[in-house]
């Protein structure tokens, strides 16, 4: 029995240093950030420190459980030595030394990665419950982060709800989202591709689909898709503008499409109907209403919905709301509820 | 096997004299009291402690705050009550001194003054509260000053510039249309032009909370003394037995010496 | 000197002293009420440990397997609550401490026996509200409580914290009591470095819970307060800032991951010492590791705040202090090891426990370098590597050391032995089940897996499975365990004063030991001389070799 134990304890060990040795293959993920390699060398240093004392240890202990285990004919030393003062303090010193090195190791790396250059290319971030937007220069907003290759990118972030934080695995980097003050992250992508974001700080229901990209475009592909992603408005139908709107904006949030329950009423057959307001008083769901709801959300709510939503006063441009209320309108079709080919003929669908 | 139950031949013991059967002796015993006593004032001196070091974060962040709010609170019955515990300290001290002596009237006399004065306290505390209360200057969200305009306080300084914020820190973006909440004092403050600063509310959470939690220390502290003063008109105490009445004494003075440091740092703000 | 051999289940001891349930309930013998917490401990482990499974199951397929999103954050959050402040930080003081301490002291009682069944009761009325809670809509926040999440939720927060809150109570009288105790009823012959190791461990952990746990007090009233009037300290809206609340709530929490790990290394300095029948090796760098690892660790509360906002010189001192911390736990284990070199290792399960505790925490302590360096802790913050990281210490240390500690306690408690070749059976599958969960963890963790992630990406799936099939590895581990220990209670063996050979106090007296502890009051020389302890096979037991043949072997 306790040899079998001894036995499963060595080859515990050397299962988990076989997997660990493979580090860039399993215990890493790509490196695509100009921090990374300086993270990733720190980590391997304070493994490959971490492996020798773990086998040191767990090594000295088995040997002395062989060796001195209690058995016929073995008598244990007369007067072994109680303490050590100087074997003592070596074992202190030493691994107070690595870790010191490792601390300031640690700091300096640390201190890249908090750092951002002075031309960097600022993007604002902010985090709701469950999803990413991100503002460019510009004005535009988008669900998925675009970011040009090599060239060093500011992140100012903040929430609107509760703490959330901001997790890039390839980039090695993480930052706190947190209500009501900005915190900043900087990095330099180093290679295309797209790459995984995370919600690191569990903000609840759905803090696991708390997902979304970097997308690392080529030298000059990032200003090309910059120019063409802010004209949606002018190159896309209303509707499937206002489609973009809904998603990017935060409106999906509380109102479905497909006529399923939510913090707010779904935007399904909305357009058109009768709406029963609080307090037993009806109106009719026009452009104006829609265009007021956004806009003073407190003044007229739906009968059994809780008056929650914020104002989009100053965050929609007119241009965007006419967008929005022409999507809301497709919705009233008959069997279409979304796609590009609705949006010309959204006119003919209001009653 | 004995056959009487475990808890009452402890009581059984305690009536005899009032040593436990796991001392060695009284004088351990009274070590023991007086030890396990101190270690609870220490606990709740960071019980405070933590709510201290929310005043001292929020008062280095917010200094404007706490100048303007401050001149809300009543000072003079503020002084009173630090004078009325004070004193209550001194009849407490005086009260333990009477048990040392085995002067048994005067100990519940003594004891009676500062129960007396728990009272006191407590009805000027409540005169504020109650003034707060139809002022609105209440806490967090229950902040809604009523008169404000009326009782502004005449004295208010003219508001410091804030902390200003490292140029290379400030961003580049236009401020969003709704900036977050609590940090977007400039965005605010320039917009509204005026000598209030934000967020006052935080001044009355401090307040009430500090505050607060003393008094419900007093109300404790006061039921305590209650229970000892029964004890000492049945005439339980004697310069052989008073340790009830000293670690009593020890809780009574924490409480008033919380208060020392209350009344300045709420009251009297510059 | 007479020192009793033998074994008094059947004669007058402190189980049958006193007959009824008020005898029990209403008691004031420090060892019926570290049964009693011993009993409600294990429970509550039970619990912690059917939300576990429950956790993993559901993490069986990167989707929905057995419940929705809410149930599955409401699971960890109860997992955690109920494992840290339920079973992990009462679980080696108040239940074994509470029974040993006294013994070890050679003394009668606690100091404060009343105050002690006080901390009793107030753990049961803490741990009945945080239940409560799981029934008027349970808890979705994380055992963090982190604000504003926390202050918004739809979930019966103020219940779970009040629970918390009077549990603190709970831990903080019973720290005063061992306090008092160690310096007021420690007998004039036993100074302090002749004090047992396991009596420094509950020492430097009653520190801590004194001066951290009233800190939790206030910020947990503070986030009552906050949800119940809307006091608005934590709470952006109202100006008030949400990482005070990190920086409050990790001021305890942090030292009490040490309120969790001091006893349990108390637990194998004991263990590591009699079952290589040889004096400890180091025993002033261990006692004073102790100390030094309560002071220090006032002062990294600020490692868990990486990411969250802090300057960067206030993370570099954090993570400095952090490192220093590492070594008083390093020299520990040295010692332990060095402990085994020409002894005489008995590989009876207690000891197995304390290998599996040297494995394990060498893995955990080691782990935590990485989250200690800044560089890497961004990367692996809130991810599983976190969570592997701490479920080898806490679980891989104190859990492990405190079943150490009871199978090693349990002929004292109860006078009965176990069966030895199920009880390693025991030993063995919790270990390969427990490195089965969590090895796969570290490897997720540090791809960037984060935690308290209820659907997850399909590219992590097989780590998920395997960890999940250790997780019931484990499980069946401990239901042989707990299936030994039972059977013991009524067919055991009786078992003798002193089945292992140890030369602490509570080994000299009958097992189980009498309402008064000692028969005849023992006299305390060095508690790690256990060269006068020789087995004795008519008593079953170690006996008190003759004077004059110190060190006789049998």
């Amino acid at each position: 029995m306790a040899f079998g134990f001894l036995a499963a304890v060595a080859a515990g060990g050397i299962v988990m240093v076989g997997l660990l040795l493979t580090e860039n293959g399993v215990m890493l993920p790509p490196q695509a950030s100009s921090v990374a390699p300086a993270v990733d060398s720190l980590f391997k240093f304070i493994f490959w420190i971490s492996a020798f004392f773990f086998l040191l240890i767990v090594g000295l202990m088995l040997a002395f459980v062989i060796r001195f285990r209690k058995r016929p004919g073995h008598q244990k030393a007369a007067h072994p030595p109680t303490h050590n003062t100087l074997l003592e303090l070596t074992w202190s010193g030493i691994p107070l030394i690595l870790v010191m090195i490792m601390g300031v190791w640690g700091f300096k790396v640390f201190l890249d990665i908090n750092t951002p250059p002075a031309n960097a290319y600022e993007v604002q971030v902010t985090g709701q419950k469950w999803k990413w937007l991100f503002t460019y220069p510009n004005g535009y907003v988008d669900e998925v982060l675009h970011v040009p290759v090599d060239q060093p990118v500011r992140l100012v972030m903040t929430s609107e709800d509760v703490i959330h934080s901001f997790f890039v695995p390839a980039f090695r980097i993480k930052r706190d989202v947190v209500p009501g003050r900005y915190t900043k992250l900087w990095f330099r992508a180093t290679k295309t591709g797209k790459f995984q974001v995370f919600c690191a700080e569990y903000c609840g229901t759905s803090h696991s689909d708390m997902l979304t990209f970097v997308e690392v475009h080529e030298p000059g592909g990032f200003e090309r898709w910059l120019e063409a992603a802010s004209n949606l408005l002018n190159t896309l139908p209303p509707a499937e503008a206002g489609r973009r709107l809904y998603q990017s904006r935060g409106c999906s949030q509380c109102h479905s499409v497909d006529g399923s329950g939510g913090i707010g009423p779904t935007f399904q057959k909305l357009f058109g109907h009768e709406v029963v307001l609080k307090g037993g008083a009806r109106t009719t769901a026009d452009e104006n209403y829609i265009r007021e709801s956004i806009l003073e959300p407190m003044a007229k709510i739906v009968a059994g919905f809780e008056p929650v939503m914020p104002t989009y006063k100053g965050r929609l441009k007119d241009q965007e709301i006419t967008a929005l209320v022409a999507y809301i309108k497709s919705l009233s079709g008959e069997a279409q509820p979304e796609g590009g080919q609705q949006g010309g003929n959204h006119g003919s669908t209001g009653r | 096997m004995q056959p009487v139950a475990e808890f009452e031949e402890v009581k059984v013991h305690g009536a005899e004299s009032h040593v436990a059967h796991h001392f060695p002796d009284a004088k351990a015993q009274v070590e023991a009291g007086k030890l396990g006593m101190w270690i609870f004032l220490a606990t709740e001196i960071l019980l405070f402690g933590g709510l201290f070091c929310a005043y001292a974060v929020y008062r280095a962040n917010h200094p404007e705050i706490f100048v303007y709010a401050h001149h809300f609170l009543n000072k003079i019955l503020g002084g009173i009550n630090t004078v009325v515990l004070i004193f209550s300290s001194f009849t407490m001290a005086w009260a333990v001194r009477a048990a040392q002596l085995s002067q048994q009237k005067k100990l519940v006399r003594l004891l009676a003054a500062t129960i007396f004065c728990g009272f006191v306290f407590l009805g000027i505390k409540y005169v504020e509260y109650e003034h707060k209360w139809k002022e609105g200057l209440l806490w967090g969200k229950r902040y809604k000053p009523a008169h404000a305009e009326v009782s502004k306080p005449k004295d208010v300084p003219p508001p410091k510039p804030l902390i200003s914020v490292n140029p290379e820190e400030r961003s580049t973006l236009p401020p969003p249309a709704v900036p977050p909440q609590g940090l977007s004092w400039e965005v605010r403050a320039a917009s509204q032009e005026t000598v209030v600063p934000q967020n006052v509310q935080l001044f009355f959470s401090v307040y009430f909370v500090m505050t607060g939690l003393h008094g419900l220390h007093v109300v404790a502290g006061m039921v305590v003394l209650f229970w000892i003063l029964l004890r000492a008109r049945r005439g339980e105490f004697s310069s052989a037995y008073f340790t009830p009445v000293d670690l009593a004494g020890l809780y009574w003075h924490l409480v008033d010496l919380i208060w020392i440091y209350l009344f300045p740092l709420l009251y009297l703000i510059h | 000197m007479a020192v009793p051999v033998g074994n008094a289940l059947f004669g007058d001891n402190y189980l049958s002293h006193a007959k009824g349930w008020k005898s029990w309930l209403f008691t004031l013998d420090h060892k019926r009420i570290g049964v009693m917490y011993l009993v409600s401990i294990l429970a509550s482990f039970l619990l912690g440990g059917v939300f576990a499974l429950l956790i993993r199951m559901e993490l069986w397929t990167p989707q929905r397997t057995i419940m929705d999103a809410n149930t599955y954050n409401q699971m960890f959050t109860l997992h955690g609550a109920a494992m840290i402040f339920l079973f992990i930080i009462p679980g080696i003081p108040a239940a074994l401490g509470n029974f040993v301490l006294p013994l070890m002291l050679g003394a009668k009682d606690v100091a404060f026996p009343r105050l002690n069944l006080l901390s009793y009761y107030l753990w049961v009325a803490g741990a009945v509200l945080a239940l409560v809670s799981i029934v008027t809509g349970a808890v979705d926040t994380g055992w963090t409580f982190y604000t504003p999440y926390s202050t918004t939720t739809n979930t019966s927060v103020i219940s779970m914290t009040l629970g918390a809150f009077i549990l603190g109570f709970s831990s903080i009288f019973t720290g005063l009591n061992f306090i008092v105790s160690i310096h007021k009823l420690r007998p004039p012959t036993m100074t302090w470095f002749k004090m047992p190791l396991f009596l420094w461990g509950l020492y430097g952990t009653a520190i801590i819970q004194i001066l951290a746990t009233p800190v939790l007090g206030i910020t947990l009233l503070l986030l009552i307060a906050e949800r119940a009037l809307g006091v608005g300290i934590f709470d952006p809206a109202l100006g008030g800032d949400p990482v005070l609340f990190q920086h409050f709530f990790w001021f305890y929490s942090h030292p009490a991951v040490y309120i969790m790990i001091l006893p349990a290394m108390g637990v194998i300095s004991e263990l590591v010492s009699t079952f290589s029948h040889r004096h400890i090796f180091g025993y002033r760098f261990i006692a004073m590791s102790s100390i030094a690892i309560a002071v220090i660790s006032f002062l990294v509360w600020g490692h868990h705040m990486f990411v969250s906002g802090q300057s960067n010189l206030a993370s570099l001192i954090f993570s400095i202090l952090t490192f220093l911390v590492a070594i008083p736990s390093a020299v520990k284990v040295f010692n332990w090891v060095a402990t085994m070199y020409k002894g005489e290792v008995e590989l009876a399960t207690p000891m197995l426990y304390a290998l599996s505790f040297l494995f394990l925490f060498g893995i955990g302590g080691l782990t935590g370098l990485f989250l200690g360096a800044l560089a890497t802790d961004v990367h692996l913050t809130d991810t599983y590597f976190v969570v592997a990281h701490f479920h080898y210490t806490m679980f891989g240390g104190t859990a492990i050391a405190f079943f150490g500690g009871l199978f090693y306690w349990w002929p004292k408690i109860t006078g009965r032995m176990y069966r030895e070749a199920w009880a390693k059976l025991g030993a063995f599958l919790i270990f390969i089940g427990f490195n089965t969960t969590f090895l796969a963890q570290f490897i997720m963790g540090a791809q960037g897996m984060p935690r308290r992630y209820y659907n997850y990406l399909p590219e992590f799936a097989p780590y998920h499975k395997v960890s999940t099939i250790g997780a019931f590895i484990l499980a069946i581990g401990f239901v042989i365990a707990a299936g030994v220990l039972l059977h013991s209670l009524f067919a055991g063996e009786p078992a003798p004063a002193n089945p292992w050979g140890a030369a602490t106090l509570e080994w000299q007296t009958t097992s189980p030991p009498p309402h008064d502890n000692f028969e005849t009051q023992p006299i305390p020389g060095d508690p790690y001389d256990v060269d006068r302890w020789v087995f004795d096979r008519e008593a079953g037991g170690y006996v008190l070799a003759p004077s004059g043949a110190a060190g006789g072997r049998v």
